[in-house]
């Protein structure tokens, strides 16, 4: 009997802002090289981190949490198909309507289509990873709508005409006199007398924002979670600003990727403990919003979801991969990442930086997506982000395992010094002899190495090794010479 | 107890003076130790970078090595080295589809320890100074390594040991848990990030004032001794074996910063 493998059917890469246009190391040179731009990060990162250790270290059962948070996302990957479907017939039976998007284009198109239904030119926003991830914001511009974001951080993102750096804090590589000078220059009525004290800043965003909120009719929010047997859809944050937008509008578009399903409101127990500890640092954030479909006479009278795939379906597929679905979008992971620290968040080019995105968004659009093959490589593979996880994705596995499949992407082409070096290696320490005869040439290296004793410049890739590090002289013997000379073996 | 000794390319290559000591310590202590002839790296450079296919004769030989010698455990002092041989072993075997190697591969990594965790856990060693004569009179800060640290979960074992030593004062490093941006071929491919790592893990370590920085894993301390010795800071790196294995009548002597032997007065 013979099959024919038919493969996964309709998996279609993602698109929207999932990529890295330049590889990682030179976006990262350029990065470093802001010296203003390191002195922020350093500083928010380690305060954030003392945050989150503060909150999970206090917490008994907090590897429990997260065993039981991993559980969960690994049994929802395993039934998404069945969830998914109860999830459409919960939010429609409660006067919701559910709407698919197979990619970034798809679900833009949705979204303007909802809006355009509506009669108006502009919306509000909640801060959402899945609107950034798409665009959406920038397609509905060129249609003609404008779309505030209500998010302090996300506002002076928008304010600056830039990208947001992080996925919790939108605007973590700015610092508080940066942030005053952007409002004195993008903020109509803004008080020029306007200082950088935290207090004064966040009352100016205040008054701006409120006419929007007033005004709007049409709100647009992502999710943190989807209720599959209830249809339920939850929102947590900080600033009020969410539940602003998703109680006063009359229309409610709510942008949820598929991985974000919950099977039970019950497991919400689970996940409002681990993401406020693992995001902010707190032991509950201040606003956690949770809706289900319309309720006459109180908040929006017209409810859509669009779920959204753009590459999940692709990430799914892959065994070693798909844990990387488990993600909540807290960004523990990103803030304890020495090299995300140094980079910071627009050096990975995709919406998603830091551990989580290096391994993300090749998953989402395929390692062989622009320059999504060098993200994987972004990592010294310390391990602080998987410890750091709470939903304990093995990021530096899935970083491994990612970097094959990039090294096998480009089998059979040029071979890179990379592939000579390694494969030379291969051959030589498969073999204890084979290395023992390698070894024999240490002497040469201790004459290379001159009077100092110390090998300063190399060729090659490993060039960049010595752009910081010598490397000592060898040894004039081996282990393995002085072993067999002390046991008299040949 | 019969110790197969497992020395790691980079150490029987480069460091053979920690593999020395590792011999001598568990001799110290009444042990016979074997060294597998056949042995030659772990491949985690292989598998780090990508190369499945690459590491999977070098995973095979390494379990082939430590498959041919009777023993009862083996030690590397190396907790990178050893996580590889117990974490991404089965795990590169079950990729190629070697169900024979990953079983293979299983087994021998359950009988391999990395240095310190044999010394605490097993050999019973809480006094090195009384059990081994460790005698080391210099200030020295330790650097964790990650592997150590996160994948083995070795916690205080090693710091642990190195209190225990005469005569050494152990000083805290700053910011002891972040890497200090080896990672391998990471330190060639985004040889720049790495470098800005590296220059806060030295400058961390020179705040300390201490002459040594100790560490359990030669692939780092090549890194971290690499910058301290192109910016002439004077502070050597040693291995804890080294420090664990030199005594009142041998002391070890204190490498330069990029490796050289400097002589040593003692006190």
């Amino acid at each position: 009997m013979s099959r024919t493998p038919l493969g996964m059917p309709g998996l279609r890469p993602g698109s929207g802002n999932l990529f890295a246009e330049e590889k990682f190391p030179s976006a990262a040179r350029r990065e470093l090289g802001n010296a203003q731009l390191r002195r922020n990060l350093k500083h928010a990162t380690s305060t954030i981190r003392t945050k989150r250790l503060n909150v999970t270290g206090e917490l008994p059962d907090w590897e429990e949490l997260r065993e039981a948070g991993s559980a969960l996302k690994t049994s929802v990957m395993a039934r998404l198909p069945e969830l998914l479907e109860a999830f459409e017939a919960n939010v429609t039976a409660r006067g919701g309507t559910v709407h698919w998007a197979r990619d970034a284009e798809e679900a833009n198109s949705i979204i303007h289509g909802l809006v355009k239904a509506e009669g108006v030119d502009e919306v509000v926003k909640v801060k959402s990873m899945a609107t950034q991830e798409i665009g959406m914001n920038e397609y509905l511009e060129e249609h003609g709508t404008a779309a505030y974001e209500t998010d302090l951080a996300e506002l002076i993102v928008q304010l600056d005409h830039d990208k947001p750096s992080h996925i919790l804090v939108p605007a973590i590589h700015k610092n508080r006199t940066e942030v005053r000078d952007i409002f004195l220059k993008e903020m109509p009525d803004v008080d020029p007398d306007l200082t950088d004290e935290p207090r004064r800043l966040a009352m100016a965003a205040r008054a701006h924002l409120r006419a929007k909120f007033l005004t709007a009719k049409v709100a647009i929010s992502g999710a943190n979670f989807g209720i599959a047997d209830s249809g339920t859809l939850g929102v947590v944050e900080s600033e009020g600003n969410g539940r602003m937008c998703l109680t006063l509008p009359e229309t409610l578009i709510t942008v949820m990727g598929i991985e974000k399903l919950l099977p039970t409101f019950a497991d919400l127990e689970v996940f409002l403990q681990l993401l406020p500890r693992s995001s902010t640092g707190e032991r509950m954030n201040p606003y956690t919003s949770l809706w289900t479909g319309v309720t006459e006479g109180d908040g929006p009278s017209n409810f859509h979801v669009v779920l959204l795939d753009n590459g999940r379906t692709n990430a799914l597929a892959d065994e070693m991969g798909r844990s990387a679905l488990h993600c909540i979008r807290c960004s523990a992971c990103i803030n304890v990442c020495p090299v995300y620290e140094r980079a910071g968040g627009h050096a990975y080019g995709s919406t998603y930086p830091g551990p989580i995105g290096a391994i993300l968004s090749p998953l989402m659009t395929g390692v062989e997506a622009e320059e999504n093959g060098s993200l994987p490589y972004a990592s010294s593979l310390c391990g602080a982000c998987y410890d750091a996880c709470p939903v304990k994705i093995n990021i530096p596995d899935i970083l491994v395992h990612l970097r094959g499949k990039d090294v096998d992407a480009h089998r059979g082409g040029m071979p890179t010094q990379m592939d000579v070096g390694l494969k030379a290696a291969s051959w030589a320490l498969s073999d204890g002899r084979r290395l023992g005869a390698v070894e024999k040439l240490l002497p040469l290296g201790r004459a290379a190495a001159g009077k100092d004793k110390k090998i300063k410049k190399l060729p090659g890739i490993a060039a960049g090794w010595t752009q910081s590090r010598d490397i000592p002289a060898p040894p004039s013997q081996s282990f393995r010479d002085w072993w067999a000379k002390e046991h008299k073996e040949s | 107890m019969k110790i197969a000794l497992f020395a790691t390319c980079i150490v029987d290559g480069m460091y053979p003076r920690a593999a020395q000591a590792t011999v001598a310590l568990l001799e110290r202590l009444g042990h016979e130790v074997v060294f597998p002839k056949g042995q030659a790296c772990c491949g985690q450079m292989h598998v780090n970078s990508g190369y499945f296919k690459e590491a999977v004769p070098v995973v095979a030989n390494h379990v082939r090595a430590f498959e041919s010698e009777d023993y009862d455990v083996a030690v590397a002092p190396s907790g990178s080295c050893v996580a590889s041989v117990k974490h991404q072993h089965p795990m590169v075997a079950r990729r190629a589809g070697h169900a024979g190697l990953e079983e293979r591969a299983t087994a021998v990594g359950k009988k391999t320890y990395e240095l310190s965790e044999l010394l605490v856990d097993v050999l019973g060693v809480t006094d090195p100074a009384i059990q081994l004569g460790s005698y080391f009179p210099h200030t020295v800060t330790y650097h964790p390594s990650c592997h150590g640290m996160r994948l083995l979960k070795l916690g205080d074992r090693q710091a642990g040991l190195l209190r225990g030593v005469k005569g050494l004062e152990l000083v805290d490093l700053p910011e002891a848990d972040q890497c200090c941006g080896f990672g391998g071929t990471f330190s060639v491919k985004n040889a720049d990030v790495s470098s800005a790592m590296l220059a806060d893990k030295t400058a961390n370590i020179r705040s300390t004032g201490a002459s040594v920085c100790a560490g359990g894993d030669y692939s780092c301390l090549m890194h971290i001794g690499g910058g301290l010795s192109r910016q002439d800071s004077g502070v050597a790196t040693l291995h804890l074996a080294e420090i664990l294995a030199s005594t009142e009548t041998e002391p070890a002597a204190v490498p330069g910063p990029a490796g050289q032997t400097v002589k040593v007065v003692v006190k």
